[in-house]
């Protein structure tokens, strides 16, 4: 048998989310790896994907019912497909988790969500309970849908490969849903799942103009911006700046929560981090009991010292 | 527009979670249970529309052991009409408990089902859209807005890049994310009115699914401690440790 990797791309390649995936797949030792491309107008995509190392075929699915990734034809696509494959892999990303679990219950198999280890082809580690535990779980199904944890898999490299490419059949339109307009967040920043340095604002900024500090520091560091659930709620950044449980796992080289108490839900998104340094008022705040290098403090003056003490040593992004 | 909403009783989310000794799982004796707060959110959400006029009655409904049935009160405390309880001491997982939807759904035809996007114990994401494919219907996951409009849900999702409107043909399913909505707290009053209100209960062999667990759990582990704690006095401080010793910037 072999393994589908349903990829995600932006301009730059294949999405690193993806290709963490990829890496996962590799490991489950099941055969060769198919990756499915699947949007409107996705040839380059297709061929981007071919120069992945390692892949035995890019499947390209290019029409107009793939434009904005609606759920059900992405599903019925898959399900057309599933007959070649003992695995599916996707990121865990907002994209595999809308998906993924539709394509398991047409397929009547189980979902494995979130994988952080491969223990063998039907047998992996998965957070529970906010990754306050770790479930070892063991698959009976013949086929195995799984979703892979970005930051517990390096990303596959993404050149020097030339997997064939085929196109694929469009599976038929369900009908049930359709796109009526997006709003997406625009920056000039790392992406937050990317990032090697992220710093994160919570309730303790009082206000998004605040959050100027912080890009302000994130400018020298070459970070991506994220924000707490609380951060997100009171409005002082969009929904997808939040890191958590519930939000982005992120696992950067370096993490500065600053004004962030330390929520469970907030850790599970951010305690795999490399360093994590942590500005807070509250001496006992949760926080501290993971940082590498608190700093008790105000944040309001902390934070431009950050910025001038970066300034003055020279500091620029790697 | 009649709405079932789905209710799961979990861990509260305040709970430091501990694993057993005998790495099986997590203790749950004497630790306290709550609804599961996304479905809190799906609950609220049911109960806004209705007092909207857009519904008229708001099923609530539980899967699992007896106590279940205080989770749906709690529902039912909030402004829900009734309740459904499935009971059972087995290990539920999100297929099993999509197909035990489904049955309840072909009895008791709504328009709508909502659930979270998420358990906050197995952390799944799956459920909702498991039961929009066994159902054929569409799915809404991710909630943050929703409207209905001739015949058709307006969902806005949260998504990575931002978020997104999809228009839905109905019966649809609905997935709840955090900024739906905030749950209001039952009065005391209405917990009085809940008790007198019905709660059917029906077991997996009645509704004729198979809820074996197909995903076995062999074993569970604390994850690896952190080792954190340690303090810096000021900037200069800080800067130079990450430049010098953990040799990040
Ligand atoms: C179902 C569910 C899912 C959740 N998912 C997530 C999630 O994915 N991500 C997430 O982050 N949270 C999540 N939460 C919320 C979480 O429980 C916390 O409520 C949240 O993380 C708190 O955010 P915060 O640390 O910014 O705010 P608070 O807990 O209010 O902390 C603010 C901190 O700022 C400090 N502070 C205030 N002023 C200053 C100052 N001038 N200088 C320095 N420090 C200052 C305070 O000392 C305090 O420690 C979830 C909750 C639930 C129930
Ligand atoms: N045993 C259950 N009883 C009622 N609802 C459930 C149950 N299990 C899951 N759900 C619903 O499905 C959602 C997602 O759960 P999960 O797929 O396990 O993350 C939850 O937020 C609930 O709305």
């Amino acid at each position: 048998m072999a393994v589908l990797v349903i990829a995600e791309y932006d301009e730059a390649g294949i999405k690193g989310g993806s290709l963490s995936a990829i890496t996962a797949a590799q490991e489950l030792g099941a055969g060769d790896i198919d990756l499915l491309i699947v949007n409107q107008d996705c040839a380059a995509a297709g061929e981007a994907a071919a120069r992945v190392p390692g892949i035995a075929r890019v499947r390209v699915a290019d029409d107009a019912l793939y434009g904005t990734a609606l759920a059900e034809p992405l599903a019925a696509l898959v399900v057309s497909l599933a007959g070649d494959y003992s695995h599916i892999v996707l990121a865990h990303t907002t994209f595999g988790r809308n998906i993924a679990p539709r394509i398991a219950a047409l397929l009547d198999i189980v979902q494995v969500s979130d994988i952080m280890e491969v223990k063998s082809a039907d047998t992996f580690v998965r957070p529970i309970y906010a990754g306050n535990a770790l479930a070892t779980v063991q698959s009976k199904d013949e086929k195995l849908l799984i979703t892979v944890r970005a930051t517990a898999f390096a990303k596959a490299d993404a050149d020097g490969g030339t997997a064939i490419i085929e196109p694929v059949a469009v599976a038929g339109d369900p009908a049930l849903s359709s796109f009526v307009g997006q709003d997406l967040t625009k920056s000039e920043r790392p992406e937050l799942t990317a990032a090697r340095i992220v710093i994160s604002g919570g309730r303790g900024m009082q206000s998004g103009e605040n959050f100027a500090m912080i890009e302000n520091v994130a400018d020298k560091l070459g970070a991506a911006i994220g924000a707490s659930r609380a951060a997100v709620d009171a409005g002082f950044k969009p929904n997808d700046f939040q890191v958590g449980q519930t939000g982005k796992v992120v696992a950067p080289e370096l993490y500065i929560a600053v004004g962030i108490s330390g929520a469970i839900q907030h850790l599970a998104g951010m305690k795999d981090s490399k360093v994590i340094v942590a500005i807070n008022k509250d001496e006992e705040a949760p926080i501290f009991q993971i940082a590498d290098y608190g700093l008790v403090g105000d944040l309001f003056k902390a934070l431009p010292e950050l910025d001038q003490e970066l300034e003055k040593q020279g500091v620029k992004p790697r | 527009m009649k709405v079932l909403v789905a209710v799961k009783r979990v861990i509260d989310y305040n709970v430091k979670v501990r694993v057993k000794g005998d790495n099986t799982g997590v203790e749950t004796a004497n630790v306290k249970m709550s609804m599961n707060p996304f479905d809190e959110i799906a609950v609220e959400e049911a109960i806004r529309l209705q007092e909207a006029g857009t519904v008229s009655e708001v099923v609530v409904v539980s899967m699992g052991e007896a106590k279940c049935s205080e989770t749906i009160r709690t529902a039912l405390a909030m402004g829900a009409d009734r309740g459904i309880h499935v009971l059972t001491d087995a290990e539920l997982q999100p297929l099993a408990v999509a197909k035990l939807f489904k049955t309840i759904v072909d009895r008791e035809q709504p328009d709508l089902v909502i659930l979270g996007k998420q358990a906050i114990d197995d952390d799944c994401s799956q459920t909702g859209q498991m039961l929009a494919a066994i159902l054929g219907w569409p799915q809404g996951t991710f909630a943050s807005k929703v409207e209905f409009a001739d015949g058709k849900a307006l969902v806005t999702r949260e998504v990575d890049g931002g978020s997104e409107t999809l228009s839905l043909t109905m019966p649809a399913v609905v997935t709840t994310d955090l900024r739906l909505n905030e749950p209001r707290y039952a009065s005391l009053p209405n917990i009085m009115k809940a008790k007198k209100k019905q709660i059917d209960q029906l077991t997996p062999e009645e509704l004729g699914v198979d809820v074996t667990p197909r995903l076995v759990t062999l074993r569970v582990d604390e994850p690896p401690p952190r080792q954190g704690g340690g303090k810096v006095a000021d900037i200069a401080e800080l800067v130079d440790k990450l430049k010098n010793e953990a040799g990040v910037i």
